[in-house]
């Protein structure tokens, strides 16, 4: 794998072939915030927050830095007026959903985001799809998935796979930054097969319940 | 019947020289439009009318059942060849007075255009204002040829590029052509064809695609629709030689769900290019082989997004991906994929036909040959219109659209759907002009020109336009998704007179942030209606705020 030398930030990062910019920054410890990556999973390139500029042959553009793959000579800023204002502004769109979900807390602190910015919508879910992917790639078992699209879509859990599946696995609500997962796991659960918690509490032990975070009360 | 594989250009060349021996040009010939407007004016029933009253006449006419001649507004339309007497607004009533007259070898005056102020008549094609100021390279043959018949396509000249370029050129020389002849996409980027084609031809892997985008989804455009259904060998034929230029092996049409008409004339068109040879192995005996197959959408708008596309091509759901590296070079299943629109295809059998000294002498300095645009709003013609690029739109709002509805006056042309731009009238003799009409705000876009008059609310269009993008969004990233969210909700609520101070501002935000951080076209230009509001319409969206914080009623 050949090498290739980058700037992020003022800095000369070296980096191999296929790599993404989000993992050279990552090499070189220069941080960049993001909300719908993770290291199990294929980068998905939803939540935008790490959009970076890179000024490529001549041509600044705005890109994910989770998906742009690294390219010789390219100069990337991980902040810079018009990067914080994008990251502010999403900040502001997903508090709108979830303004008390902690990571989102801490961007908006970092970024100026006025979690009240917006109107406040109803699902306190910001289809990160960590679930989603999780359940697809980790554990092969497509329990829950995206339904709809446009301001519709959602994450759905399928009754009949999640009744099998969900009791002894529940990985996707630790990683959910909204606690949304586990919320519509219950629903599914309460809907679609009642009474099972039950049965199933008293062969194996009950899994621990995330506490959910409280969403109209605040703002 | 079927016809035996023709196996060389020659065998195909004397094949014609036989379909057209067997023509008399002098036979009367009634060509009935069954484009999309006519045959929702039940253009079928007038077919049938001439159908019928041919039927007892021995051969002494022939009706021809077509694809969109273009001046939908005065549907159904039809031509009498020769001569190319345009008729308009014809009933089934009408048929005995019409076919009595042509074999008479006369005109039924009372069916003719008529100009709306002067009351002068025009009889042939030529004469009447609609028609008088288009160059008709792509759509004229649209009234010469029934779509169900390749035959008919090919007493026209058609396949004769696709020869040219098996025969006497290499796919090198085909490319450059292409290349010389500047032909831009006309699916709404105007990026240079031969440059695509160029870059799928050298990408390292040797398996390729190329594929039609027949997925017309920008609201207010039907040209690629009119182009499609027919003329549809016209599309295959630019394919096929693209295809052999690029070193493909395979092409996909990919197209609409909801068009069954389309789709009968496009499968039927694969048919017999396969049964005649021109699709299939060693193509007229040159060696090249090639297939093409027909996709359908799942019903969304965004599955007419190039990467979108593709994912729904493999069978996945048509959400689009980040093009850092461009699909063609890798596209669908990985593989270097060429992707151009309806109308970008249909260029390519004329530019390699009469070459591209030829096609850069049409059209303005940086955009060349003619465009295909959907006229439509308040105008008083509406229809599918071919001009030179560089027209000025003057051209084509006063005298082929004949100026706004109901005596009204304009205020604002839109161009390009959801993801264009509206500009007001006093830039009326702008060029049709890629570049140009960006600048302004205005892009061309895939070709829909959307005539707006003086009781146009402009703040109005707008959530018009983003409540359809909205809707159309795959809802994959959060500044389309959540930022058209909160955009609809402003501008709703400016509509209903509920706006308030700070309001602008945040649209100002949302448009800027969706625009430049969107995966994807749909999110990048879904604020492009709305930015060019703010800069050509802003007092406007003003007063809806400075009349309600002031405690005024609503402003419409």
């Amino acid at each position: 794998m050949s090498e290739i030398l980058l700037t992020i930030d003022g800095k000369e990062v070296r980096a191999a072939t296929g790599m993404t910019v989000l993992q050279a920054a990552q090499q070189a410890d220069i941080h960049i915030p993001t909300l719908c990556e993770h290291e199990k999973l294929e980068s998905f390139g939803g939540c935008r927050l790490c959009t970076v500029e890179v000024e490529a042959r001549g041509k600044k553009s705005y890109v994910v830095s989770c998906l742009y793959p690294v390219e010789q000579d390219i100069v990337v800023r991980t902040r810079s007026e018009k990067v914080d204002k994008i990251r502010r502004v999403l900040v502001e769109e997903l508090m709108a959903h979830a303004p008390d979900a902690p990571e989102l807390v801490k961007l908006a602190e970092e970024y100026g985001a006025d979690r009240n910015r917006f109107e406040r919508a109803a699902s306190f879910c910001i289809l990160c799809g960590l679930c989603v992917r999780y359940c697809n790639e980790v554990k092969q078992k497509n329990a829950v998935g995206f339904i709809d699209n446009g301001p519709l879509k959602e994450i759905s859990f399928i009754p009949e796979i999640a009744a099998r599946e969900c009791w002894g696995c529940q990985e996707c609500f630790t990683i959910c930054p909204t606690s949304y997962a586990q919320a519509a796991y219950l629903l599914t659960e309460a809907l679609a097969f009642p009474g099972s918690r039950k049965v199933q509490a008293q062969k194996t032990h009950t899994p621990t319940i995330i506490p959910i975070i409280p969403v109209a009360m605040s703002g | 019947m079927t016809m035996p594989k023709l196996q060389s250009a020659a065998e195909l060349e004397r094949y014609r020289a036989e379909i057209l021996a067997g023509r008399d040009p002098a036979l009367p010939c009634i060509a009935v439009c069954a484009g999309a407007a006519c045959d929702g004016m039940d253009s079928a029933a007038v077919a049938r009318a001439f159908l019928a009253e041919a039927a007892h006449l021995g051969g002494k006419l022939e009706v021809r059942t077509t694809g969109c001649h273009g001046y939908c507004e005065k549907g159904p339309n039809v031509v009498v060849t020769p001569g190319d007497i345009c008729y308009f607004e014809v009933a089934p009533a009408d048929v005995p007075e019409i076919v009595a007259a042509t074999l008479k070898g006369e005109v039924v005056e009372r069916l003719v255009y008529k100009d709306p102020v002067s009351g002068e008549k025009a009889v042939h094609m030529h004469e009447v204002p609609f028609y008088k100021h288009q160059m008709r390279l792509l759509i004229g043959d649209n009234p010469k040829i029934d779509p169900m018949k390749i035959d008919d396509y090919l007493a026209v000249g058609g396949y004769a590029a696709l020869v040219k370029a098996l025969t006497t050129m290499s796919p090198d020389q085909v490319l450059d052509e292409v290349k010389r002849a500047n032909l831009r996409g006309r699916g709404g980027g105007g990026f240079p064809a031969g440059a695509k084609w160029e870059t799928t031809k050298k990408a390292a892997d040797k398996t390729k695609y190329v594929i039609v985008n027949g997925h017309e989804g920008e609201s207010a455009a039907f040209m690629d629709r009119a182009m499609l259904t027919g003329n549809p060998h016209k599309i295959l034929e630019g394919l096929i030689i693209g295809a052999y230029a690029i070193g493909a092996q395979k092409g996909f049409m990919y197209t609409r769900h909801d068009m069954p008409l389309l789709e009968k004339h496009v499968r039927n068109a694969l048919a017999q290019a396969k049964e005649y040879g021109l699709l299939g192995e060693n193509i007229l005996g040159s060696g090249f082989d090639f297939e093409c197959e027909l996709h359908f959408d799942v019903g969304i708008f965004v599955s007419g997004e190039s990467s979108a596309l593709m994912r729904s091509i493999e069978g996945n759901p048509p959400e689009p991906r980040p093009k850092y590296i461009r699909t063609s070079v890798s596209g669908i299943w990985d593989k270097p994929s060429n992707l151009n629109n309806v109308e970008t295809w249909a260029n390519v059998p004329q530019i390699i036909n009469k070459g591209a000294d030829w096609f850069t002498s049409i059209g303005s300095e940086k955009s060349k040959g003619t465009k295909l645009i959907s006229l439509s709003g308040n105008v008083v013609n509406s229809g599918v219109v071919e001009v030179p690029l560089g027209t000025p739109l003057r051209t084509l709002v006063f005298d082929i659209g004949g100026g706004v509805r109901d005596g009204k006056t304009l205020k604002a042309i839109h161009f390009g759907g959801a993801m264009g731009g509206s500009i007001p009238a006093d830039l009326i003799d702008a060029p049709l002009d890629f570049d140009g009409m960006s600048k302004l705000g205005a892009p061309i876009g895939a070709g829909g020109l959307l005539l707006m008059d003086e009781d146009t609310d402009m703040v109005e269009v707008a959530r018009y336009l983003m409540d359809f993008l909205t809707k159309e969004s795959c809802g994959k990233c959060v500044p389309c998704r959540e930022g058209m969210a909160q955009m609809l909700h402003i501008l709703t609520k400016l509509t209903k007179g509920e706006g308030k101070p700070g309001d602008l501002e945040q649209l100002e935000d949302l448009a800027e942030v969706t625009g430049l951080s969107s995966l994807c076209a749909l999110g990048k230009t879904s604020a492009d209606p709305l930015k060019s509001m703010f800069r050509y319409f802003k007092p406007e969206y003003e007063s809806r705020i400075s009349v309600q914080a002031a405690g005024g009623s609503k402003a419409r």
